[in-house]
């Protein structure tokens, strides 16, 4: 059995397409001091760190743990550095917990970041290699005929990635630290933005954000007497599969079933839409809130649609299960730091400590990542009460 | 805490060109021969998966993901990767056991460095305001290095020459070397100089290969019914990146790491250190403290052939052979990372 883990602290940075004023180093020492006033803990008392971003090509930088970290107090401390595609962020996470878990660790720092504006993401991504197929068409024309076949099976509306559009730049709206502020996002606006991969319109896919994320996660005789309520790690999971095989259904994929799965035991929950008070979940296209609403178990297959055409994901309409209150990957995208905003997000709304994109009384919240070609996922479960 | 039994290891040849072998073919073979020592069939049998190499050697973004591939990952694995040498995926895959989320775990490194200009390319791990501008090459820098050294009087050419010898004469035991052959110290110091004060043989090759390991519990390794071997301790450091700020002629994060992986608590019979230039291996033996009984890099070490992300992994596996082949009964393996031995991991392995 797991010794039992908690989330002490969190710092983030503004999201934002350029960080001109900070150096990588900056940037990520930005949210781990903001981690570390927030734990009201410094440097000396932490015992570790592990490190999170997505390819090192985003920013030109070999395994930039080496450089980092200096600017991240760590000398003379041990430093891990995770890399696991777009799920990453959330894969950092795990792998911080799993050093307090394992009763090796006491008390560790977990940073992931990226800094797009230092390279070209859509460059990075579409080298060509000898032995493989040359790709040319970024993570949105990956995904596009995925989405087109969602479409297609499941007789969605076509404005359902519309409305998720909406509903995330709302929700981005009372988060200041989000990227996008669109407080008067309409329906139409989004409608009559430009098609980027159709079905995929341009306000309908993520921004390209500068941007880190920070945690401390502390054992438990640490964390029952934190400065601030602790965030309880009530389950955590990975899965993994191969970007193709015969007979892979990328719509709903395996292994994002076989993971929520797996977290929801460890936790607890029979029923996610239920036992769930809200959850972030990462989205960095509109149409994949249906997808995942079904592949986590939140709606039955064909049917995730229908809760986002409700309200039911929307904090704005009092829906009873919201998703990414905090504005999302739709809102703000720093690639590697995604999926750990996503964790440390859900951390936040147990912790009662999401400010105007609270969720009133959140007791138990899901943090979700995906990456590849939807293929790798992470996810924990935090909840405001000691298991 | 939970003990850990290593129960298999396998690692490729060193070639200084797998040609038109791609990742994947190159972590087949060690896959399947390590699934075989251990008698069962793919990455559904173990509880964990975790692998180590670098984007910028295959010169794409996401080089691990074709790695899944050779896994056998249908249904879906509990799986993850490090950007980092394979002793750092072991390392996870200690805590994920350790936490009571696996019994066992495959850990697997590959590297192609054939393709690129190694040197140049690593020359981008450093800081990338203020030396990545410049291309300093990791040849450079450990030159600079072991030019401090000799300055400082701490070594001799002649003590690097007979490093390399050592090195070349233990490779002829070794079937995976690269470089191996009956050379005196002499011999190297007749080389001429390469970039002062290394001479060529002073220099690890430049080698693709791969190489993996099982681990388990040791109520899984009886279950499985193969010799295995304990990690009876694993710890690693990191130090400044700074090289202006720290002792290059030392390496105090090794010595700290041993300390806390408990090195001192028996005889030190084996040590495989991951010193890619040959004043490194004497910087790494001295920051240990290890005297005549130790046996240093039987394998010929990585100046035999420097498997990128996986030589860290492949010297404990190098011990872990020795150990269960019944030839030693305590061994420490080093890993390390980043440039003039930045960061640095130790793991003390014993008999059974």
């Amino acid at each position: 059995m797991a010794n039992l883990a908690a989330v002490v602290g969190i710092g983030q940075t503004k999201y934002m397409t350029k960080r001109l004023d900070v150096s990588i180093a900056g940037l990520v020492r930005e949210a781990a001091v903001n981690a570390l006033q927030d734990a009201d803990l410094t440097w000396d008392d932490i015992d570790a760190v592990i490190l999170g971003k997505a390819p090192d090509m985003f920013e030109g930088v070999i395994m930039p743990e080496a450089y980092l970290t200096d600017a991240l107090g760590c000398n003379g401390k041990p430093m891990l550095r995770v890399h696991t595609a777009g799920s990453v962020g959330g894969s950092t996470a795990l792998v911080a917990a799993s050093h307090v878990q394992s009763g090796m660790f006491k008390r560790v720092l977990t940073v992931a970041f990226e800094k797009q504006s230092e390279s070209n993401a859509m460059w990075a991504l579409s080298n060509p290699q000898p032995f493989s197929t040359h790709l040319n068409a970024g993570a949105g024309g990956y995904f596009a005929p995925i989405i087109r076949e969602y479409m297609r099976r499941s007789n969605a509306p076509y404005n359902v990635g519309i409305k998720v559009a909406v509903k995330d730049r709302l929700h981005g709206a009372r988060n200041p630290l989000a990227h996008l502020q669109k407080p008067d996002i309409t329906m139409q606006e989004v409608e009559d933005s430009f098609m980027l991969w159709d079905p995929i319109r341009f306000l309908e896919a993520c921004p390209s954000s500068d941007g880190a994320c920070a945690m401390i996660i502390a054992n438990e005789e640490l964390a029952d007497k934190s400065a601030k309520k602790p965030a309880w790690i009530r389950g955590v999971a990975m899965r993994s599969e191969p970007t193709m095989f015969a007979g892979r259904d990328e719509v709903n994929p395996q292994a994002g079933r076989d993971c929520a799965a797996d977290v929801y035991k460890q936790a607890g929950i029979t029923d996610p839409r239920k036992d769930l008070d809200c959850a972030e979940v990462y989205v960095p296209f509109s149409w994949y809130e249906p997808m995942w609403l079904e592949n986590l178990g939140f709606a039955p297959e064909g049917e995730g649609w229908k809760l986002t055409m409700e309200g039911a994901t929307s904090l704005d309409e009092g829906g009873d299960i919201p998703w990414n209150c905090s504005g999302g990957v739709l809102s703000s995208n720093a690639i590697g730091a995604s999926g750990m905003i996503r964790f440390a997000e859900a951390a936040r709304q147990v912790r009662g400590d999401a400010g105007a994109h609270q969720v009133e009384g959140a007791k138990l919240a899901l943090g979700h990542a995906y990456g590849g070609g939807a293929q790798f996922f992470a996810m924990w479960v935090v909840g405001s009460e000691k298991p | 805490m939970k003990e850990i039994a290593i129960v298999g290891f396998k690692q490729s040849d060193s070639v200084s060109d797998a040609g038109a072998v791609n990742e994947v073919e190159m972590i087949m073979p060690v896959l399947s021969s390590v699934f075989q020592q251990v008698g069962i069939n793919n990455a559904q049998d173990v509880g964990f998966v975790c692998s180590g190499s670098c984007d910028y050697l295959q010169g794409a973004a996401f080089a691990f993901v074709a790695g899944v591939d050779a896994l056998g990952a249908v249904p879906p694995i509990k799986e993850s990767h490090v950007e980092m040498d394979a002793a750092w995926a072991l390392y996870e895959s200690i805590l994920k056991i350790r936490m009571g989320h696996a019994e066992s775990a495959l850990i697997y490194g590959f590297g192609k460095s054939s393709p690129g200009e190694l040197p140049i390319v690593m020359s981008q791990q450093l800081d990338p305001y203020y030396l990545a501008p410049l291309w300093v090459d990791s040849i450079s820098l450990a030159a600079l290095q072991a030019r401090l050294m000799l300055d400082q009087g701490l070594i001799t050419e002649r003590d690097m020459a007979e490093v390399v010898s050592r090195s070349r004469r233990n490779a002829m035991n070794n079937p995976h070397a690269q470089l191996a052959g009956d050379v005196a110290p002499d011999d190297v110091l007749a080389e001429e100089m390469y970039l002062s004060p290394l001479r060529k043989a002073d220099i690890c090759p430049v080698s693709d290969g791969a190489s993996a390991m099982i681990i388990a519990t040791v109520d899984k390794a009886k279950e499985w019914g193969v010799p295995y071997a304990i990690i009876s301790g694993i710890d690693h450091r990191i130090e400044t990146h700074n090289l202006g700020m720290r002792d290059l002629t030392d390496s105090v994060s090794t010595r700290t790491a041993a300390k806390r992986a408990g090195m001192d608590a028996g005889k030190v019979e084996v040590a495989e250190l991951y010193a890619p230039f040959s004043h490194q291996e004497i910087i790494l033996s001295r920051a240990l403290g290890l005297g005549d009984e130790t046996r240093i890099n039987p394998s010929g070490g990585v100046l035999a052939g420097n498997l990128m992300m996986a030589s860290g992994l492949s010297r404990i596996g190098e011990v872990f052979n020795r150990i269960v082949s019944g030839e030693v009964q305590r061994g420490i393996a080093h890993a390390t990372s980043g440039p003039c031995l930045q960061h640095n991991l130790v793991t003390v392995l014993e008999k059974a």
